[in-house]
């Protein structure tokens, strides 16, 4: 920072402290380490989610007088997804913190997740001191460098005097404009230094310049796109979310009858229950949605960067549409798909502004028909008789049955997160939380638990989870346990790393190396002897009494259902494939 | 497991789900090219790629040149060289990329150059911007005389001269550059190093902003 910039910034903090408002909530601070922690409480955080360690002790021993929660988590992975689904559910930057070495390595994971995602997410890592960095010392890892490609910006704190701005400037920053992690590391010296300097109320730096309306003229001229269009179609991407946004877009599709799809993280923002909805586009996407994405002539994308597992092969993606692009990101315009007309600006502000200026409804009561159609044509189905092994769209169905609309539904990666995006009807926005562009299996119990604390206590969490996710993660039914969490793991078991095992049987003739687990602990003990509930589910008949109570039992709980070794995910466009040429079973892959 | 039982769990087992397969449906008539641009579906061409030079204003900051070399390598950018160094003012720094890409390439450099925050301003020069290079190139100097000869062709300066070598430091444009390097191919160079384009707009046009909040705020 420059001497300038830190004297402005300086001077902002000092005048803030004199504001009378300020002052009844700052406590006065003397380390590097309480400033900390005094700029999380000065950004409203309720709960922090974090692993002990050295470099880092100076700030848990500040927190130590703190309001703020802490829940120490089994392992860091475990710290970075609670806190990124406590985002997702909350809208506000959530929060982590881990050690220097080993404690920011172990982050990572979840790191990279909130970048592919755009979720906002604030990572404290403990450092090294000052004068032992580049020295190898132990527990030494250039943090900063290793997350660099990997988060929004990140900051190395060098003065205890600055360091409270430093934290609010990333809390900021990853939570406007277009969300993203951020990662403040503290080296110990930082954190143990004197300072009198009490961080006001969060402010991203002087330079950073969010795009909120978008061009008047680009507007007007998408919009005469819009009113001419004759196949015209929404795609709402995460972003629709992130701006609080699905009102104004739900009543946008609706006022002008235009069919709607989503992409995955935008699940929710549009009611899959409604006539216009044709849910989610893509390579698990529905065969309506990939019918539509590729016959329209008017495409209206808005909060979505295009991500290949939406597009497919870009020669084959709406190869006739004109593209309305709507994001916040100028780089996310004509990135992977030209988008014709370029709308930068925040997704609600254009949203209003589209709304504004579209005067006729487009002519389309022949195109919503052939949706309409396809529909039908290429329904979701599934045969569940009675004896044969289970199916796991039965179980996610019987799961969506007995919870609210408000439920929340967190998964791992890998077939049952697309059964499960699949076969649950998903009607808010919010309500789904998964680990999208970075496929991070395990990521489903620690999002759980984040989602739990983010959400209010009358509403179920569900954690649709894979046997392979489920293991790499389960430690932290231990935090579940220990904090009294009321969630439900519904373990979708089929002794495979089942997606893979998909890929081997249609792509490699059947040679399934390294799939296939062919034994499994049994997941409703190992729930027991961590003091959770326990249970599990072979047939059909045991379903719902399983589902019953595991929902009601006040805690964590978890179900074993032994499913269909052989149940696979359709439709699904192969990798870099044409949307419109899904195939529905495995011969046309 | 027995390889019967394998078989039995195989996914072809799987019925899949009902509805028109891939070769009974609409198709459409339009294509994009590999850029998502849409094109005649006849046609095969891909957009020509260009060189061009690229300014970047950045704060003069720990850590900015691996934060622009580091979206270079993991956005694929082709990038023929990179230069950085202090500008009149203390606090900001300049970096003059010369990119290899397709317009939307070219375009996506800006913008993600943009995104990065120590990055202040970033533009694309106009063809007629001034760009210069400096190489050193040492020779052998066993032909003194046409040695100097080939450094006058060139306003290629002696930087150093001894019985063994002779080092020449040529600046101008690229193709300046390259040509006096060929030129001395000859003579036998023993190593040669070259600084990349630097780059300032042409008139008082110029080459990447100072924005307004940085000098309001300085005194």
């Amino acid at each position: 920072m420059s001497d300038e910039a830190t004297t402005a910034s300086l001077a902002r903090g000092s005048a803030e402290a004199e504001d009378a408002e300020t002052d009844e909530t700052a406590t006065d601070v003397s380390t590097g380490a309480q400033a900390v922690v005094a700029a999380l409480e000065a950004a409203g955080v309720e709960y922090l989610f974090g692993v002990q360690g050295g470099a880092i002790m100076p700030v848990y021993d500040a927190l130590y007088d703190s309001a703020m929660t802490h829940v120490t988590m089994a392992h860091e992975q475990g710290a970075a997804h609670a806190a990124d689904a406590y985002g997702i559910v909350s809208g506000d930057p959530g929060v982590c913190l881990a050690t220097s070495g080993p404690g920011a390595t172990n982050l990572v994971t979840g790191i990279a997740d909130a970048d592919m995602d755009s979720d906002p997410l604030v990572a404290l890592t403990g450092q090294v001191p000052t004068e032992f960095v580049g020295n190898d010392a132990f527990q030494e890892t250039d943090t900063t460098g290793v997350t660099a490609p990997i988060t929004k910006d990140n900051t190395f704190a060098s003065h205890p005097d600055e360091v409270g701005t430093d934290v609010g400037e990333a809390f900021a920053l990853a939570g406007s404009g277009r969300p993203g992690p951020t990662v403040v590391d503290l080296p110990k010296d930082v954190t143990q230094g004197e300072t009198d300097r009490t961080p006001g109320a969060p402010e991203p730096p002087a330079h950073y310049d969010v795009p909120g309306a978008a061009d008047p003229d680009a507007v007007a001229a998408a919009a005469r796109a819009i009113e001419d269009a004759q196949r015209p179609l929404l795609l709402l991407g995460g972003g629709v979310i992130k701006a609080e946004a699905t009102d104004v877009w739900r009543a946008f599709a609706t006022e002008h009858e235009i069919p709607v799809t989503t992409t995955m993280p935008a699940v929710g923002a549009f009611p899959e229950d409604h006539e216009l909805a044709l849910e989610m586009a893509g390579m698990h996407g529905t065969g309506y949605a990939n019918m539509a994405i590729t016959m329209t002539d008017t495409l209206i994308a808005v909060g979505t960067r295009f991500d290949d597992r939406l597009t497919g092969g870009i020669e084959t993606f709406a190869p006739e549409a004109t593209v309305v692009h709507v994001d916040i990101d100028p780089a996310e315009m004509s990135k992977n798909v030209e988008a014709d007309h370029p709308l930068v600006g925040d997704a609600g502000r254009v949203g209003e502004q589209l709304t504004a200026a579209v005067e006729s409804s487009p002519k389309a009561k022949k195109w919503r028909a052939q949706c309409q159609q396809w529909k039908s044509e290429y329904p979701m189905t599934y045969d569940a008789p009675e004896g044969e092994p289970l199916k796991p769209e039965f179980v996610v169905e019987a799961f969506d049955e007995a919870t609210g609309d408000d439920a929340i539904v967190t998964t791992g990666v890998g077939q049952h997160q697309m059964w499960a995006v699949q076969y649950w009807t998903f009607t808010e926005p919010r309500t789904w939380v998964s680990s999208h562009g970075l496929g991070a299996m395990g990521y489903g119990l620690p999002a759980a638990i984040g989602a739990r604390l983010a959400a209010d206590d009358d509403r179920d969490v569900i954690c649709f989870d894979g046997d392979g996710s489920f293991l790499m993660t389960l430690q932290e039914l231990s935090v579940a346990v220990r904090e009294n969490l009321d969630v439900t793991v519904a373990v979708l078991n089929n002794e495979y790393i089942g997606m893979v095992r998909q890929w081997q049987d249609a792509f490699y003739e059947g040679r399934n190396m390294a799939a296939e687990y062919g034994w499994c602990p049994e997941f409703d003990k190992i729930a027991e002897a961590f003091g959770a509930e326990g249970f599990a589910v072979d047939d059909y008949d045991e379903v719902a009494d399983a589902v019953e109570g595991a929902l009601d039992y006040d805690g964590p709980a978890v179900i074993d259902f032994r499913i269909d070794p052989t149940a696979n995910v359709y439709p699904m466009v192969p990798s870099g494939g044409d949307n419109g040429a899904f195939a529905l079973r495995e011969d046309q892959l | 497991m027995s390889s019967d039982e394998r078989m039995d769990r195989r996914s072809d087992r799987d019925p899949g789900l009902p509805g028109p397969a891939p070769g009974d449906r609409q198709r459409p008539r339009g294509k994009r090219n590999s850029q998502g641009i849409r094109v005649d579906p006849e046609a095969e061409a891909e957009p020509d790629v260009r060189r061009t030079v690229i300014s970047a204003l950045v704060a003069h900051e720990p850590g900015v040149l691996s934060e622009v070399s580091g979206l270079f390598s993991r956005r694929q950018f082709n990038i023929e060289s990179l230069t950085v160094g202090p500008t009149t003012d203390d606090d900001f720094a300049r970096i003059t990329l010369v990119v290899e890409e397709p317009d939307p390439g070219i375009d996506q450099v800006e913008k993600q150059l943009q995104k990065l925050l120590p990055v202040i301003s970033v533009r694309e020069l106009a063809p007629d911007a001034m760009r210069r290079e400096l190489a050193l190139v040492k020779v052998d100097a066993t032909d003194p005389d046409q040695v100097s000869a080939v450094a006058d062709m060139y306003d290629a300066k002696a930087t150093d001269a001894g019985p063994e070598t002779a080092t020449f430091e040529v600046t101008g444009s690229r193709q300046k550059v390259e040509a006096a390097i060929a030129a001395f191919e000859r003579f036998g160079i023993r190593e040669a190093v070259r600084t990349g384009t630097a780059a300032l707009a042409r008139g008082p046009e110029s080459t990447a902003d100072y924005p307004a909040e940085f000098s309001e705020e300085d005194p």
